[in-house]
């Protein structure tokens, strides 16, 4: 048994895409746990948005199951109304956004929507939430999801959360897109990043236990490989002591 | 004429079959979950949802029948997953088909303002490059920019703190797009966890959440929210949405569920005479410092 779960393993991850003095749209889930390690560990000065309607920087002191959690209310900077926040966002305040994913593509759009005809679905997903949003106006963003053939696809049917579209150079910015989009895919097997500008993602890390053909057989297209791929640095002691406080009965993590 | 009365007769007066109705506008926070079960008691149908984030409460309200449309930014139990009874509507119209306006956070915020401000439509950047635009009748992109069409609810049921007769309500914690529903809508149910005199709320009128004029009904209905979380009184109950989801799996689990804890209980007193309040009740306050309001 490894000392750390997958779920651990990919907020480690998670948190270390967050720099010192980010602001972070952090939505909900897996990301609320990696701003907390970010910010308890490499990240002091980073401050969080909530689309709830808060800003914060310390994180909350009681576990949160959502971000309207009345612990995420104390010690607030800001509790406030949503527009508020994504006036800041619109301007390009955000430095960083995460989204959760169900399905995403090798130029990094996302789908939280439909799966088969949006008319009559197989499957309806929740949807957008704050995701489009965060995908369109954040200066970068980062998606997290399980490593299945079925959820990194060849192409989204239905596009919730724009990447980098058709990838193409430039697309976002002909398109009139705000942000950067996407850097980083962080899943349960490896981390996908995509070229500066734009473009397609290749597999930049693999975690540790997982192969490149491990990552390349759980991919539904032919993933791009960088000739050497390092392995992706295990949680450290500060990273896990960090993000077993914030989930001490490891709701989110086991 | 008196606001205050029961949530039957809240419900009954001012929420009529085919109406529009926002709920759940605080996101996680605060969401009036007795109102939806007394939607369900009195068996209202082709309700039009609107709201951002729904957790749980607009399942269930599907999964009773009591709904045929939705413009929303997301519907499913936030610390679960996926909203079952929602996937059974649209992908097997059971029990209805629904008609879907899909939204972000950020667009049903912009419609609701658009509504409150008596605008033609707003303009905005976000959703280019996005499909929702093409399963939404409420967005048109146009000129390079997404316009957002005016949602306007027939009537927003928000549940707060406290609330006098008049339905001057004081809400704290996150609000969402509590404000621009309220101001959007035709009416608005007040619920609160506190009736108290004007006075109270009167002492601060900077946290007064919307114009008395806009208040149909204020229903003293504490513990209304259950299990979701309403700041300085309630803890979220994540167990509850998780059995709920479990429950919710299957059709008949999910009538199951809505017999128990809806249609066999007459109110909500009766609904919180079943929980451990002590559970979830939270203990921990923490006051703020008065404002000095002072004139000469």
């Amino acid at each position: 048994m490894s000392e750390y779960t997958s779920q651990e393993l990919m907020v480690a991850v998670a948190a270390r895409e967050i720099d010192d003095g980010d602001l972070v749209f952090v939505g909900m889930r897996l990301p609320i746990l990696a701003y907390g390690v970010a910010r308890n560990t490499h990240a002091p000065t980073a401050r969080a948005l909530f689309e709830v309607g808060l800003m914060r920087d310390q994180p909350a002191q009681g576990f949160l199951a959502t971000m309207g959690d009345p612990p995420n209310v104390v010690g607030a900077l800001w509790s406030t109304r949503m527009s508020n926040l994504m006036a800041l966002m619109a301007q390009g305040a955000v430095d960083l956004g995460f989204i959760g994913g169900a399905e995403v593509d090798r130029f990094g759009n996302l789908n939280t929507s439909y799966i088969g005809d949006p008319r009559r679905p197989l499957t309806k997903l929740p949807g957008s939430g704050g995701g489009a949003d965060i995908a369109i106006l954040s200066r970068r963003w980062v998606t997290l999801m399980r490593h299945e053939r079925r959820r990194l696809v060849d192409r989204v049917s239905y596009v919730t959360s724009p990447g980098h579209g058709d990838g193409t150079p430039g697309w976002r910015e002909r398109r009139g897109l705000l942000g950067g989009g996407p850097a980083a895919i962080v899943t349960t097997m490896a981390v996908l990043r995509f070229p500066e500008g734009g473009g397609e993602a290749y597999l930049a890390s693999v975690h540790p236990g997982c192969s490149v053909q491990d990552v390349r057989d759980n991919t539904g297209w032919d993933l791009q490989v960088a000739s050497e791929v390092p392995v992706t640095p295990p949680p450290t002691a500060a990273e896990l002591a960090a993000l077993r406080r914030l989930d001490p009965d490891g709701f989110w993590t086991r | 004429m008196a606001k205050v009365m029961t949530m039957a007769e809240a419900v009954e007066r001012f929420v009529p079959d085919g109406a529009a109705v926002a709920i759940g506008t605080a996101l996680e926070h605060a969401i009036p979950f007795a109102a939806g079960h007394e939607l369900i008691r009195q068996g209202r149908r082709d309700l039009t949802l609107i709201g951002p984030i729904s957790d749980a409460l607009f399942d269930q309200l599907i999964g009773a029948g009591c709904v045929t449309g939705v413009r929303a930014a997301w519907i499913g139990n936030v610390s679960e997953g996926l909203g079952h009874c929602y996937r059974r509507a649209t992908e097997l119209g059971e029990p209805h088909r629904l008609e879907v306006s899909d939204h972000s956070n950020f667009s049903i915020s912009l419609a609701l303002w658009a509504a409150a401000w008596n605008s033609p439509y707003l303009p905005t950047r976000t959703l280019l490059g996005s499909d929702l635009p093409s399963t939404s009748s409420d967005l048109e992109v146009a000129d390079g920019h997404v316009r957002v069409m005016p949602v306007r609810p027939d009537v927003a049921v928000i549940h707060v703190q406290r609330a006098d007769a008049e339905g001057r309500a004081h809400m704290w914690g996150p609000l969402g797009i509590t404000e621009e529903a309220g101001l959007a809508a035709e009416r608005v149910i007040v619920c609160c966890e506190e009736l108290v005199p004007a006075e109270v709320v009167l002492s601060d009128p900077n946290r007064v959440l919307l114009p008395e004029i806009k208040v149909a009904a204020v229903v003293s209905e504490p513990g209304g929210t259950h299990p979701a979380p309403l700041s300085g009184f309630w803890k979220r109950d994540s167990a509850a949405y998780r059995a709920y989801a479990g429950r919710s799996r299957d059709p008949e689990g999910f009538r199951d569920w809505l017999k128990e804890w809806v249609l066999d209980l007459p109110d909500r007193r009766a609904y919180l005479q079943r929980l451990d309040l002590d559970a979830i009740r939270v203990r921990r306050h923490r006051l703020s410092v008065p404002v000095d309001y002072g004139d000469e």
